[in-house]
């Protein structure tokens, strides 16, 4: 099997990611000899966290320049480990940070990338990416031969690398492994990153580790029974129940788009939940839909969401259609009122 | 007033979302079945990257925006009569394969090559726009590597709001994980900007802007070079479609009390 360079770069505390560690796995179960690449502000931390993962080298580009996630820094940190690592294989964790540098990374080496990778296997010596195409509609296997093939593996879709059980050093794990570190001029850049915002919402929706998604359709802002819409009730039952529950929230298409229409709208709800064809598709162990017709654009979106339940007052909707394990056919907020009494 | 700036949108059309796709395998490669026949619109972010444009340029009086489209030219020109009326641009149309199997690297060559080629494009002015996604490829890499053929390293994808001060720096919000955006201060162009879903709503049809449009969209689907994408060192072992079809249990007159009781218990479980 072909070497392997992990990218990796740190988080505000000096840590690696879920992501990252899941990003290591895979590259450990390649076979090849494994590099370690670490960004950062500060990386021996980071070092320290997976030195007993075996892998044959530590490199790292280290500064106050590469704690920032910015496109020029990570590109050209990104760049040095590459050339210092010289490994034909390069497998990072499809993060918004390296999704943003590495594909420019692999034009500056004459190297081809391929980003959502669900895995990166190795058959016969040779690597093989399986990922998804036309918005998880169909999955294909694929190889390259030209090198470096630059592999983006989206979070998620495997265990994480542990250090349970390996020999104890200091908080737990072995010693702190040499690391290598690479010198790398901080590039000219024109911009800084000044902040983050969480979306314009009253509170935060969007948990990724979630063991539960709760998908609201446009049908909480419909006219009910009684004739009159009640969108502010709508509301306080969705967000309760993201709150007892700590759930995730996703929406479909028609309930985003509504706020850009002037219609009733669900404050709770902005573009970041979207869920489907031209939204996001997360990864969650169970997902409640309520007030969705399950139509395919949507339910794409479910692709990595394994056990399914839906809410609906109609019983032929999409749903029923071998999309959902069970359908309810029942009004979604006389069940949430329920639902939410009895999660205290 | 900021300086105007130079748009380019680099965006193609995809298979109508609510058409049913099937992969076939011919000497070539994969495709999809039937691909020239499935109506086609223009991809997602690649429309509200030009919608973001068009408001851009409509806000920065002198700005010009250009889409620059790689696709079969039967299906631009279909999918041109509805873009056209959508926003104002200059079309500069490449003869080539729009198809989720094609490669990031060479599409983002005939990209790039294509915008080198638009005359008396003031670089120094420039902001490249496309969708941080596709519905079909997603390859989430083809921006990338056309504003580095072009010398661009100020980059952004998931973009959701760009906001330009009078001093023509500008404030970019990204989506990162968990929600979030990060807030980003570029100071001048050039940029990528590669556009999530951003906050406009889809423009009405103008029938006006799209008579302007059609102008130069019908000499420019004339004159599209071919740009035959090679694929070369890619190859597929395997494409397929998901086989899980689920048993749906459809539950009819059962007390809304008892669905609670019934959702709770799933929820607690394993």
């Amino acid at each position: 099997m072909e070497n392997v360079l992990l990218l990796a770069h740190t988080e505000a505390d000096g840590s690696l990611a879920k992501a990252g560690l899941e990003a290591l796995a895979t590259a450990l179960g390649l076979g090849g000899a494994l590099t370690v690449g670490l960004v950062g502000a500060a990386t021996q931390a980071a070092a320290g966290q997976i030195a007993g993962c075996g892998a044959a080298r530590f490199l790292a580009v280290t500064g106050d320049a590469f704690g920032q996630p910015r496109y020029t820094t990570d590109a050209a940190a990104a760049e040095a480990l590459c050339r210092a690592a010289d490994c034909p294989i390069v497998l990072a964790a499809g993060t918004s940070r390296w999704a943003r540098a590495l594909p420019g990374v692999a034009y500056r080496l004459s190297g081809r990338v391929d980003t959502h990778a669900t895995s990166l296997t190795s058959a016969n010596g040779a690597p093989a990416v399986t990922r998804w195409f036309y918005r998880q509609r169909m999955e294909a296997v694929l190889s390259r031969t030209q090198r470096p093939w630059v592999v983006l593996l989206d979070p998620g879709c495997v265990a994480p690398w542990s250090s349970a059980g390996l020999a104890g050093g200091p908080r737990g794990y072995p010693a702190c492994p040499t690391v290598e570190a690479v010198s790398v001029e901080p590039p000219a850049t024109r911009t800084t990153v000044t902040g983050y915002q969480a979306p314009k919402a009253d509170e935060q929706t969007i948990r990724p580790d979630a063991k539960v998604l709760l998908v609201a359709g446009a049908g909480w802002t419909k006219k009910q029974a009684d004739g009159a819409v009640h969108a502010a009730e709508a509301e306080q039952l969705i967000l309760g129940f993201l709150r007892k529950a700590q759930a995730s929230l996703g929406g479909s298409k028609s309930v985003v788009d509504l706020t850009g229409e002037g219609e009733a709208v669900l404050h709770c709800m902005t573009h970041m939940n979207q869920v489907g064809q031209t939204g996001s598709t997360p990864r969650h162990a169970k997902g409640l839909s309520t007030c969705c017709h399950g139509e395919e654009p949507h339910v794409v979106g479910w692709r990595f969401v394994n056990q399914r339940r839906a809410i609906n007052l109609d019983a032929g909707c999409g749903w029923a259609r071998g999309k959902a394990d069970v359908l309810y056919v029942a009004d979604a907020f006389e069940v949430m009122r329920h639902v939410n009494a009895l999660l205290g | 007033m900021s300086t105007p700036f130079q748009i380019v949108v680099c965006g193609s059309f995809v298979p109508d979302p609510l058409q049913t796709l099937e992969p076939v395998t011919g000497p070539a490669g994969p495709s999809l079945k039937n691909e020239m026949m499935l109506p086609a619109v223009l991809d997602p972010w690649a429309g509200h990257a030009l919608f973001e444009a068009a408001n851009l340029a409509r806000k920065t009086p002198g700005s010009k925006v250009w889409l620059v489209s790689l696709g079969a030219k039967a299906k631009l020109q279909q999918v041109m009569m509805t873009v056209a009326q959508k926003a104002p641009f200059e079309l500069v149309a490449l003869d080539g394969p729009a198809s989720g199997f094609t490669d990031s690297f060479e599409t983002a060559a005939a990209l790039a090559a294509a915008i080198d080629g638009i005359a008396g494009l003031d670089r120094a002015r420039l902001l490249l726009f496309g969708g941080w996604e596709s519905a079909s490829r997603g390859a989430c890499s083809t921006m990338q590597m056309v504003a580095e053929r072009l010398g661009i390293t100020e980059q952004f994808q998931g973009v959701d709001q760009i906001a330009v001060s009078d001093d023509g720096s500008f404030e970019v919000l990204e989506r990162v994980e968990g929600g979030r955006h990060q807030v980003s201060v570029c100071t001048a162009p050039p940029a990528l900007l590669g556009w999530a879903t951003g906050n406009l709503p889809e423009p009405r049809n103008n029938p006006q802007v799209g008579m302007a449009n059609m102008r130069t969209v019908m000499p420019a689907l004339q004159r599209a070079k071919a740009a035959p994408i090679g694929n070369a060192g890619l190859a597929f072992s395997g494409v397929a479609l998901p086989k899980q079809q689920r048993q749906t249990r459809i539950v009819k007159d059962m007390p809304a009390e008892e669905i609670a009781r019934e959702i709770v218990a799933w929820m607690g479980e394993e």
